[in-house]
């Protein structure tokens, strides 16, 4: 049975169709790619299903249930979460400050005014595993602003992580990164993947990356579906070598 | 050694405070001048919660304070001569307001935020400087002043005692600060530094960020309209100027002057300003424009406040 299931997906912004009768489906426990060139409408489809954004026409279908239309916080509490583009953390605060608002908002005290000892000794417990399991525990009272694009984009993922989610959306977990800082990023969305069986969606440019880590890729180009495979399939596809060498030599 | 630094300053603060009417004389002032500065505290540490804490801006603060003004003169003057029941009526109508207006406009970001705020706080000015024979217009409400508080096994004579008064309002004030160092503190409260620090981010952690935004607003608004309260009974008297603009104006300057993400920033901010408007008003009638120069200078040069100067010179 299907974890989540986008159908026939459209998203227009006045003419402009940025995304064109898309369809994907995500098996429990899968790691699936969505690669294309700039201004393939990726970010736009993966927005309609955290809801950031409200598709045109089709549905998204999280654990048989119809979610299209419920607003992003709701998709939260259901199992959806993601980490953007652009790192979006909480920068005046500690790394464990961060963690500790997301286990706390996971936790649902969200809007307590009072904590147990209890309750409060299994947050910060929570909070040191989250922080061990990101690589952070050396950095945990650092202001998450100060430190490197790496270790932002850890904490953000971790953030994500700690509301132990069934589906996670990575929107190009590497981008702007140097070498090393793509190579720790990619290990530790590979260990997610394999020692807390996360179901993972990722877009990302760096093929490297994408070769590694997916079981299953899709290729967007103009707002269309232009193949779906494995990533032998995609690689030997000769419609996605064009739509990417067609690219290149224009 | 952090946490160790913020008890130490509490104690400061605190005892400061208890001894104020005693050292304020030997600095030329007087006990009302400190009471005073304990309104305009609450007054802009309730605007902080929302400004400095939450993220959000508002320049109508002003209708909340005059309402809970408004709500204890009309209560001894007209309901019943009780000191405690006016404070509750103020912060009452103050408070269900600012529950109404906050549901209207919790959409709005920024500046569209600051400007609604605005409009509903002028709505609120000219209908008191309006309605004559209920408010008494533009010459206020007078004719009326605080009343003794009885306990029971012995009176407080908040009425003719100002030192008695000053205690007074440093009770209430305490519990009221308490309060919200205590919301700050909890789960709910990191929610709201969330939504100040990133509000998307804070939106896909699943907050309800519109939700916890009002209940911010709400509660800053019932503290400023208790400020408002103690405000009338200190003046022993209220007029459409509590709920103007330039005084939400004033609220913001204090709680910018002082420092607005620390939580004693304000009051450091309110001492400043209404000892500046005591000593400089009774020299000049521009007291604003050396007041305007001081927070350009504490704005550009400063930008965490002066309570993040003296923080600065503490840590180095």
């Amino acid at each position: 049975m299907s974890l989540l299931r986008a159908e026939n997906v459209t998203k227009k912004f006045g003419n402009l169709v940025a995304v064109d009768n898309v369809s994907m489906t995500v098996e429990p426990g899968e790691l699936r790619a969505v690669i294309g060139p700039n201004g393939a409408g990726k970010t736009t489809f993966f927005n309609t299903i955290s809801g950031f954004l409200t598709q045109t026409s089709g549905k998204i279908i999280f654990d048989n249930e119809d979610i299209s239309g419920l607003l992003p916080a709701r998709r939260v509490w259901r199992g959806i979460t993601r980490t953007f583009q652009i790192t979006e953390v909480f920068p005046e605060l500690s790394v464990r400050e961060n963690l500790r608002i997301a286990v706390e908002v996971a936790s649902g005290y969200k809007l307590r005014i009072w904590q147990s000892a209890d309750n409060e000794s299994e947050v910060k417990a929570r909070v040191v595993d989250l922080l061990e399991m990101g690589g952070l525990s050396d950095k945990a009272d650092r202001l998450v602003g100060e430190m490197s694009h790496g270790d932002q984009r850890a904490t953000e993922i971790m953030m994500a992580l700690a509301l132990k989610p069934r589906l996670l959306l990575l929107d190009e977990p590497t981008a702007g990164m140097g070498d090393q800082e793509t190579y720790d990023t990619t290990q530790l969305i590979r260990r997610l993947h394999r020692d807390q069986k996360l179901t993972i969606v990722l877009i990302e440019h760096d093929m490297r990356v994408v070769f590694h880590l997916a079981d299953r890729i899709m290729v967007l180009a103009e707002g269309k579906m232009l193949a779906e495979g494995t990533p032998k399939e995609i690689a030997d596809n000769e419609a996605v070598q064009a739509a990417y060498l067609g690219k290149a030599a224009a | 050694m952090d946490t160790l630094n913020k008890q130490t300053a509490n104690i400061v603060v605190w005892a400061l405070l208890l001894a104020m009417p005693f050292w304020i004389k030997l600095l030329g002032g007087y006990t009302e001048l400190c009471t005073q500065v304990l309104v305009f505290a609450l007054a802009a540490m309730a605007l902080n919660f929302l400004l400095g804490f939450t993220g959000v801006l508002s320049f109508g603060h002003a209708a909340y304070f005059g309402l809970g003004a408004y709500g204890v003169a009309m209560t001894i003057k007209y309901l019943e001569p009780s000191t405690p029941l006016a404070l509750l009526v103020g912060v009452l109508v103050g408070t269900a307001a600012a529950a109404v207006i906050g549901w209207l406009i919790v959409n709005l970001r920024g500046v569209y935020f600051a400007m609604v705020t605005i409009a509903f706080g002028q709505v609120f000015y000219f209908i008191t400087f309006r309605w004559n024979n209920v408010t008494g217009g533009d010459d206020g409400l007078t004719g009326w002043a605080r009343v003794p508080i009885n306990l029971g096994f012995t009176t407080l004579d908040i009425l003719h005692n100002p030192t008695m008064f000053y205690y007074f309002v440093l009770v209430v004030f305490a519990i009221a600060v308490g309060i919200m160092a205590f919301l700050l503190r909890s789960p709910f409260g990191r929610t709201l530094l969330a939504i100040r620090e990133n509000e998307r981010r804070a939106r896909f952690l699943g907050i309800p960020v519109e939700r916890h935004i009002w209940l911010s607003f709400v509660i800053s608004c019932l503290f400023v309209s208790l400020a408002g309260g103690l405000y009338a009974l200190l003046n022993n008297f209220v007029d459409p100027r509590a709920l103007r603009w330039d005084m939400s104006g004033n609220f913001v300057i204090i709680a910018v002057l002082g420092g607005m993400r620390s939580f004693w920033g304000p009051l450091i901010g309110a001492a400043i300003f209404v000892v500046l408007q005591d000593y400089v008003s009774s020299m000049t009638e521009n007291w604003m424009s050396f007041l305007g120069l001081f927070f350009v200078l504490i704005v550009l040069f400063f930008p965490r406040g002066v309570l993040g100067i003296i923080r600065r010179k503490v840590t180095s």
